[in-house]
C-alpha cells in the first residue's frame, strides 16, 4: 500500500523555490515544504515577521510559488483570519470561483509564544478554518538569538547569557501546545521534521480539519543552537527520542501519542550536540542537567499516563516505512 | 449647526464647490430617500449597511462602539452579508483588515483614540501596502490622563501614517463621507486607505435630521469592488509584504505620495459626482463667507458650526469675517488653502490637538509652512488650541479670537502667536516663554 503523503508530495509542485537565504541546516524551510506538500488544494501562506519571512521574500524577488502575505510580527494569525474571512465572504457572494483553498500561517516561537499569542488566541477562539504552524527554534534567531518564552531551561542566549553568575535561561519553557489545546480547537499536534512522515501526516490531518488547527513543530537552528548544520535533523530526532519533544496529537479532544521511542535516551545526548548548552558541561552544572532531565521525565510520565493503553503499536524502527523513522 | 446657518452658506463660485447640507432641489429618482433622525454612529452604520463591505473586523471602544454593534445587528437580521470578525484587539482588527483587503475584499472598520493608537503599526502597513479600506474614527482624546471626550489628538498623530483623512462637520456629512471614502480610496489612481473622522460624542452620539439615501442608489454610487492582485487567485500567486531593500524603499514611498497627490483630484471628482447624484456637493474645503473676508478662522470638524454662527453675527455688524473649514488633513490641500488665505490680513488656525514641545499644533504648522513662500504678502497666522479632552468651545471664545485677529491687523504685537483657548488658571502668555502654571485645585 503506497504511502498517501509521499505519493502526494512526489507529485506536488514546489511551493517554496530554492534560492532563499535560510541558513544551511535551518529546519524552517524543510518544515514549510513538508507541510504544504501534504495537501492537494491550493494554499495561501501567511508569515509572521522572522527568519522565514526575511529569507524568502525580498523585493523584487520571492521564493513563494503560492500566494503569500507577510504583515507584521504580532499578527500572522489575525492576518490570515482576515484572508480566510475574505474568502468566505467572496465565495458566499459568488464573486470568486467555488474552489477549495486552504490557509496556513507560519510563525516562529517569538511570533507564536510571545508577541503573537493574543492574536493566535483570538483566531483559535473565533474558529477560523486555517492551520497555524509554529516553527519553534526556541529563541529570537532573526534578531540574534535572544531568549523567548520557548527557550529551554539552561540555554545560553544573547539575553539570557551564561556568565560567571548565571547559567543561561533560568526559567522553564512555556507549554504552547497545551495553551492551544486549552482553546478547545479541533486539532492540535506536536511534531518534528526529523520524523517527516509524522509531520506530513499531521499536516494533512490539520488541513482536513474544519476549523482551527495548531501544529507545534520543533525547528533546529544551527545559528542559535550553535550546532552543526548537518546535525539539524539528528537533533530533530534526538529531541523526540529523549522525550524532550514528544510527538502527539489531540484530535477533537482525543489524545494520541504518535511515537513511542523503543529506548528513551538521556537528554544529555540532545544537549551535548548544542553549543547553547556547552556551559552546562564545562563547569559544575550537573544539578542543572539533572533538573532538565527530571523536567523531561515528569512531562513524559504525564504524556504516558494520558496516552494510557493507547500507546502506539507502531513504535520504533519496526514500522519505519510507514512513519519515516 | 443650525438650519439658518446652513441656508446662509454661500457657494464658492471660483472653485465650483459647495457643501450645501440640505439639498434644495430633489430629483424624482431620489424620492425613495428618507429623512431620518440619526446619530453619527448610526449614520456610519447605515452607510456601511448600504455599501455592505465584505469584511468588517471590529473591537469595541467608546465612543465608536455603536457602529460595530449596529453592523452586528444588521448582519444578524439579514440586512448585510458582511463577515463581522469580532477580534480581540484593535491591532488584530486592522491586521484582519489588511489580510482581507489583500485577499480582494472591501473592508471597513471603526475605532477611536486608544484603539487607533493600538492600530498604529498596522496603519502604516495598510497604507504602505496600498490597500484601500475605510475606517471610521470617533475622535476622542488620548490617555493619559484618561479622558474619553472629543479631541483630534489621535487623528493628528496618525496624519503621517499614509491614510487619507476626512474630517466631518455634521452627521449628514459623516454619512456622505463614508460613502465617498470607498470610491476615493479604491480609485486606481489612489489605492490608499481612508479614515473618516467624526468628533466623539458631538457627532458620534448627537442625533441630527439627515437624508438617508436609497440603498440601491448608494450601491450604484460606490460600485462593486474589483481588484487585480489578490491572494485568492491560485492560478496567479502574489506575494504581499516582501522585504524592501534600500534600493527600492524610497520609490515605493513615492508611489504612496503619488496616490495622495492624485487623491486631491479624485476627491473633487467623487465629491462632484456625489453632488450630482444626491444634491450635496463636496470638495476639499468648505469656505464659508470667505469671498471678501479680511480675517478668518481655519478649523476642521464639528466645531466649525459654532464658528460659522459667530461669523454670521460679525457679518451682521459689518465685520468681514470668514471660516475656512478643511475637510481633508491628508492629502493636505495646501494650494487650495493658500488661495483662500493669501488675500486675508490675519488668520487663526484652530487646532483640537496638542503637540507638546512643538511650535504649535499640527494644522497650524502646515498652514504656516504652506504660506512661508508668500511671506511678503501672507497674512498673520496665529494658533488657537481648543477643546482638548472635550473642553467646550464657547461662542465667546470664538469672538475673542476674532477680536485678537482685529488687534493683530491693527499692528498689536502683544497678541500671542499660540494660545490654549478656555484654559483655566493663569494663561500662558507665550508658548515659548511658559510661566509656572498652577492647576486651580478645587475649582470647577
Amino acid at each position: 500500500m503506497p504511502n498517501p503523503e509521499l505519493l502526494l508530495a512526489s507529485k506536488h509542485s514546489e511551493p517554496m523555490a530554492s534560492g532563499h537565504s535560510l541558513c544551511a541546516g535551518c529546519a524552517a524551510g524543510v518544515i514549510v515544504r513538508q507541510v504544504i506538500m501534504s495537501v492537494e488544494d491550493p494554499v495561501v501562506v501567511a508569515n509572521a515577521t522572522g527568519c522565514l519571512e526575511v529569507c524568502t521574500g525580498v523585493y523584487p524577488v520571492t521564493s513563494w510559488n503560492v500566494s503569500w502575505i507577510h504583515n507584521a510580527f504580532a499578527n500572522v494569525a489575525a492576518t490570515l483570519s482576515g484572508v480566510e474571512s475574505a474568502y468566505r465572504a467572496l465565495r458566499k457572494r459568488g464573486e470568486i470561483p467555488a474552489r477549495e483553498i486552504k490557509f496556513v500561517a507560519f510563525g516562529g516561537d517569538g511570533g507564536t509564544y510571545d508577541i503573537g499569542l493574543q492574536s493566535l488566541s483570538g483566531v483559535m477562539e473565533r474558529g477560523h478554518d486555517l492551520v497555524y504552524v509554529c516553527y519553534d527554534n526556541g529563541a529570537y534567531m532573526n534578531t540574534g538569538v535572544q531568549r523567548s518564552s520557548a527557550t529551554p531551561l539552561g540555554a545560553n542566549t544573547s539575553t539570557s547569557p551564561a556568565g560567571n553568575l548565571t547559567s543561561g535561561k533560568a526559567e522553564l519553557r512555556k507549554d504552547m501546545t497545551a495553551i492551544a489545546e486549552a482553546h478547545g480547537i479541533p486539532y492540535v499536534a506536536q511534531s518534528s521534521p526529523g520524523y517527516y512522515m509524522d509531520l506530513m501526516h499531521k499536516a494533512r490531518r490539520a488541513f482536513q480539519t474544519k476549523g482551527p488547527a495548531f501544529l507545534n513543530v520543533l525547528s533546529p537552528c544551527p545559528l542559535g543552537w550553535a550546532s552543526e548544520p548537518t546535525d539539524s535533523l539528528v537533533l530533530a530526532r534526538l529531541a523526540v527520542d529523549t522525550c524532550m519533544w514528544p510527538l502527539f496529537e489531540i484530535a477533537k479532544g482525543q489524545f494520541s501519542l504518535t511515537y513511542l521511542p523503543l529506548e528513551k535516551k538521556p537528554v544529555v545526548e540532545w544537549l551535548k550536540l548544542q553549543g547553547r548548552f556547552r556551559h552546562l558541561f564545562q563547569s559544575d552544572h550537573q544539578n542543572l542537567i539533572d533538573q532538565i532531565q527530571s523536567g523531561v521525565d515528569q512531562n513524559w510520565q504525564k504524556i504516558l499516563e494520558r496516552a494510557g493503553s493507547a500507546v502506539p503499536s507502531f513504535a520504533g524502527p519496526a514500522d519505519s516505512d510507514r512513519w519515516g523513522y | 449647526m443650525t438650519a439658518s446657518r446652513r441656508r446662509s452658506k454661500t457657494k464658492n463660485e471660483v472653485r465650483g464647490m459647495s457643501t450645501q447640507s440640505v439639498p434644495q432641489d430633489r430629483a424624482d429618482s431620489d424620492r425613495s430617500r428618507k429623512e431620518v433622525v440619526l446619530s453619527g454612529n448610526m449614520a456610519v452604520a447605515h452607510a456601511l449597511r448600504q455599501v455592505d463591505p465584505h469584511v468588517f473586523p471590529g473591537y469595541p471602544i467608546t465612543p465608536s462602539t455603536k457602529i460595530m454593534e449596529m453592523v452586528a445587528s444588521f448582519i444578524a437580521n439579514g440586512e448585510m452579508q458582511c463577515e463581522l470578525v469580532a477580534v480581540e484587539s484593535e491591532h488584530s482588527a486592522l491586521s484582519v483588515a489588511v489580510g482581507a483587503a489583500a485577499a480582494g475584499a472591501r473592508v471597513a472598520s471603526a475605532t477611536s483614540s486608544q484603539g487607533l493608537a493600538f492600530m498604529w503599526e498596522m496603519l502604516y502597513i495598510a497604507a504602505g501596502s496600498q490597500l484601500p479600506m475605510v475606517l471610521a474614527v470617533g475622535n476622542r482624546a488620548l490617555s493619559a490622563p484618561i479622558n474619553g471626550f472629543s479631541d483630534h489628538g489621535e487623528a493628528m498623530g496618525a496624519r503621517d501614517s499614509g491614510w487619507l483623512q476626512f474630517h466631518s462637520e455634521s452627521v449628514q456629512e459623516t454619512y456622505d463621507n463614508i460613502v465617498q471614502a470607498f470610491r476615493i480610496g479604491e480609485d486606481r489612481r489612489v489605492r490608499l486607505p481612508v479614515m473618516v473622522c467624526l468628533d466623539g460624542f458631538v457627532l458620534t452620539h448627537t442625533s441630527e435630521n439627515i437624508f438617508l439615501e436609497n440603498d440601491e442608489a448608494i450601491r450604484n454610487f460606490v460600485r462593486p469592488y474589483r481588484t487585480e492582485y489578490t491572494l485568492l487567485n491560485p492560478d496567479r500567486p502574489v506575494s504581499y509584504g516582501l522585504g524592501d531593500p534600500p534600493e527600492f524603499y524610497m520609490e515605493h514611498k513615492m508611489r504612496q505620495q503619488a496616490g495622495m497627490e492624485r487623491a486631491l483630484q479624485v476627491i473633487e471628482e467623487v465629491g462632484a459626482e456625489f453632488g450630482r447624484c444626491f444634491g450635496r456637493h463636496y470638495g476639499l474645503l468648505d469656505p464659508y463667507r470667505m469671498e471678501d473676508a479680511e480675517v478668518a478662522i481655519v478649523i476642521l470638524g464639528s466645531e466649525a458650526g459654532r464658528v460659522k454662527n459667530v461669523v454670521d453675527e460679525l457679518r451682521a455688524s459689518g465685520k468681514k469675517a470668514g471660516v475656512l473649514r478643511i475637510r481633508f488633513v491628508r492629502p493636505f490641500p495646501d494650494e487650495q488653502i493658500v488661495k483662500h488665505l493669501l488675500p486675508l490680513r490675519a488668520v487663526a488656525v484652530m487646532d483640537r490637538s496638542y503637540a507638546p514641545g512643538a511650535v504649535g499644533a499640527p494644522v497650524f504648522q502646515e498652514i504656516r509652512s504652506s504660506l512661508y513662500e508668500y511671506r511678503g504678502g501672507a497674512p498673520h497666522v496665529i494658533n488657537r488650541i481648543y477643546g482638548l479632552g472635550g473642553r467646550e468651545l464657547r461662542a465667546a471664545d470664538v469672538r475673542t479670537i476674532f477680536s485678537e485677529l482685529d488687534s493683530l491687523r491693527a499692528g498689536n504685537e502683544s497678541v500671542p502667536a499660540i494660545r490654549l483657548v478656555g484654559l483655566r488658571g493663569e494663561p500662558l502668555p507665550n508658548w515659548r516663554d511658559q510661566q509656572a502654571f498652577k492647576m486651580p485645585v478645587g475649582q470647577s
